[in-house]
């Protein structure tokens, strides 16, 4: 099974990144995200009930859509304030990227430790200008917020052409194909990780691999 | 074909649709409400949110769309279109968007109903979340307010693009392939805002023939009227409920299995609830008996009176529920007290018949005082013009009679002018001086001799530190009254101005008046080795003065 890529790149002033990311990675998990499963007897389950909620953006005019669980927001604003500091500390050009990766997790046998298949990968490149006016400012402020309503759409796109998705697992599988950690929620398995790079392309700062969920499991 | 579909299959299906259908509606409407949504998530299922989303149901909005869809489904052909138009508050009109619910004949044999189709049919809501948010018309419904606002209208039929203008974009939400076609939800919106920002500040009252071309072409005229998208619930003076209100509501408590597609399970179970009776209000009126409105256009700013409008309104559909009354806020209701001003009370003024009636209601005030749609023709004008014998425009118009020393109202004498610049207009003072002579200017005739003392010493005696605009040395030389900018009268006797004034035109520094520097450079450069001897011979006292410094 080949793994789905996906890559979006937008160009955004230094305060907002965090704003951006918030925007393009909260759409993605709102797709990929169901109410919690409940099991019952038989081999039937019921799914709880997802909520959403508005977020106005501060530093873009942009508004987007996220699924209502603090612990996922707070997991998602970690990250993405970790990739901000990495960013400004780079002291590059201002480039870098963050991936989202949807995987599933597949039992292997003692000794070896699971195996995780990545099937869909958003990668987003950040690339951070500096502006000098306030005019400049204003007008970036309006242009990220329509780019970034092109990203969404492109992501609706994506997602609505219903390609491979992890099939609905057993009870004993779920934690193979969902986290189940969240309270409220339960979106598919996902890692998230970034790297900054300089003009040349190469990592130059270590590649920092978080593995929100593996780290927990493990 | 249906022969592959179960019946039970089927009647899943359709009634999918239909809640897809119903729960569509709510999702545009109340991303074009003017504020943000917030629902929560819930890890047990409680058996009313289909397809596992939590999206509140507005009582109206549902009445309106089971009103459009009449017991049908989309299918080929017939699609349920949801209207999203702007009208500003002097009665224009603009359509922004058409979403479109359509079927067509693509049909996946293969999909699960109970499965596939209902997840994906769950997706493709999510998806509508992320849209609605997306286009242009969503910032505009957050903004609406004072200026204009957003209104809905469903309809079932063919789709009518004819109003979004030229060069309208669309964007697909998604498509879901069920057995008896393919689900396809998508947007078509208005780029072309130019009507609109033009519109806003013409003073000219609006042209009748759009406002009536606008509605000409609607396929049911009678069964879709605008409604605004915000909502507000009555409170206990609540006086009509919606006659076909639902008395009982199919929820969706849903099982799945995990086991093999073949044997999957599916529950649908009915409960049976009452809505609760008069939860919504209805929308306004604006009465049409003075304007070119077709009747169609039933509804406009919640905060006018709906009382009032009762009369003479038996054509519109809905009942008018009465709100007045109810000052506490009920909890469902969506509005934005600042942008409303709360619950509206009785009206300032009555609103029947003329045009200009119908601008003045729309300044009906609600009762904490607040104004909202100003109509262009109440514009006010500032304070300092009211001294102005002309009495028109704003301080700038003022200052340009000054600056262009224009005969007649105005300015007639120095007295005049005395009195105008007496106006609190900052940076008044910086105004050029232009009713003085170029005579006296003293920048353009340098003083014969920089030691002298300042040119405007005598004026500036003469002005003296009162402040006031009394004569001086110059007989053409009219004293403007000078009142600084951020400087007060009543803190200080005008030092602040008299310090300005007194340093106002310094000398010339003497290396650059002219005079000097009719000097030749040879002359300085032959007087070089002589200074260069004097400092040389003080070189011990200039070493010791560097060493002081370290």
């Amino acid at each position: 099974m080949n793994c789905r890529a996906e890559v979006l790149e937008v160009s955004v002033e230094g305060r907002q990144v965090e704003e951006a990311l918030l925007a393009v990675l909260h759409t993605v998990l709102l797709h990929r995200s169901t109410g919690k499963f409940h099991y019952k007897k038989e081999g039937t389950y019921s799914i709880g009930t997802v909520g959403t909620q508005d977020i106005d953006c501060d530093f873009i005019d942009f508004t987007y859509v996220r699924v209502s669980s603090e612990e996922l927001d707070r997991a998602l604003r970690k990250v993405v304030g970790e990739f901000k500091d990495a960013l400004r500390n780079s002291g590059g050009d201002g480039l870098g990227q963050m991936s989202l990766e949807f995987y599933q997790k597949k039992k292997s046998r003692w000794p070896f430790s699971d195996e995780c298949i990545p099937w869909e990968v958003w990668t987003v490149k950040v690339h951070v200008v500096a502006l000098a006016t306030e005019q400049e400012r204003q007008i970036c402020r309006e242009k990220v917020g329509e780019k970034l309503c092109e990203k969404v759409i492109n992501i609706v796109e994506v997602m609505n052409r219903h390609e491979y998705l992890p099939k609905m697992p057993t009870q004993s599988e779920v934690d193979n194909v969902f986290d189940t950690g969240l309270r409220d929620v339960q979106p598919y398995l996902y890692k998230i990780s970034f790297q900054i790079t300089d003009a040349l392309g190469t990592s130059v700062t270590t590649t920092m691999r978080r593995l929100i969920k593996d780290t927990l499991a493990l | 074909m249906d022969a592959d579909l179960s019946s039970q299959d089927r009647k899943d299906l359709d009634k999918f649709i239909k809640f897809f259908a119903l729960k569509t509606v709510q999702v545009i409407v109340q991303a074009r409400l003017g504020e943000k949504i917030c629902t929560r998530s819930s890890s047990s299922p409680t058996g009313s949110d289909w397809f596992n989303l939590a999206i509140k149901d507005i009582p109206e909005v549902t009445h309106e769309a089971k009103k459009a869809l009449a017991g049908q489904l989309p299918a080929v052909g017939r699609s349920m279109c949801v209207e999203i138009s702007l009208k500003t508050s002097e009665g224009d009109s603009m359509e922004l968007e058409i979403w479109c619910l359509e079927m067509n004949e693509k049909c996946d044999k293969e999909i699960k109903v109970s499965y596939t189709v209902y997840n994906r049919l769950s997706l493709l809501l999510k998806s509508l979340l992320a849209i609605t948010r997306v286009t242009p018309a969503y910032r505009l419904s957050r903004k609406q307010g004072r200026e204009y606002v957003i209104l809905y209208r469903i309809y079932f039929g063919e789709v009518q693009l004819n109003g979004l203008g030229e060069g309208f974009q669309t964007v697909r939400v998604g498509t879901v392939g069920t057995p008896v076609g393919t689900v396809t939800l998508s947007c078509a919106y208005r780029v072309n805002l130019a009507f609109m920002s033009a519109r806003q500040f013409e003073r000219t009252p609006p042209i009748m023939g759009i406002v009536i071309d606008h509605f000409v072409d609607r396929p049911y005229p009678s069964s879709s009227p605008m409604h605004p998208c915000n909502y507000r619930t009555a409170g206990e003076d609540a006086g009509v409920a919606y006659p076909s209100v639902e008395d009982s509501q199919e929820v969706c408590t849903t099982s799945f299995s995990t086991s093999p597609p073949s044997q999957c399970v599916f529950t649908v179970s009915k409960a049976h609830f009452q809505t609760p009776t008069p939860v919504v209000t209805d929308t306004l009126r604006v009465p049409v008996a003075g304007l070119a409105f077709s009747h169609q256009l039933a509804s406009s700013r919640l905060s006018y009176q709906p009382t009032l409008l009762g009369v003479g309104s038996a054509e519109l559909a809905h009942p008018v529920v009465f709100a007045a009354g109810s000052g506490a806020a009920h909890p469902h209701q969506l509005m934005v007290p600042g942008k409303e001003g709360g619950v509206p009370l009785a009206p300032s003024q009555p609103a029947h018949g003329t045009q200009a009636d119908h601008e003045k209601m729309a300044t009906c005030t609600p009762s904490d005082g607040a104004h909202y749609i100003v109509t262009p023709s109440s514009s006010e004008d500032p304070e300092t013009v009211s001294n102005s014998s002309e009495g028109r425009g704003s301080p700038h118009d003022i200052l340009e009679a000054i600056l262009v020393r224009k005969v007649g109202a105005l300015v007639n004498d120095s007295v005049d002018q005395v009195t105008m610049t007496n106006l609190d207009i900052p940076f008044a003072m910086f105004a050029p001086k232009n009713f003085e002579l170029e005579d006296n200017d003293p920048m353009v005739n340098p003083p014969d001799s920089p030691d002298t003392d300042s040119p405007l010493q005598g004026s500036l005696h003469s002005d003296g530190s009162s402040g006031g605009g009394g004569g001086n040395a110059h007989d053409d030389f009219v004293m403007v009254d000078f009142k600084p900018a951020f400087s007060k009268d009543d803190i200080l006797p005008m030092d602040l101005g008299t310090f300005y004034r007194e340093f106002q035109n310094p000398p010339q520094l003497s290396s650059l008046s002219i005079d000097i520097g009719a000097q030749s450079m040879a002359e300085d450069l032959d007087s070089l080795p002589e200074k260069l001897a004097v400092h040389e011979k003080n070189v011990k006292e200039f070493d010791a003065f560097v060493e002081t410094l370290q």
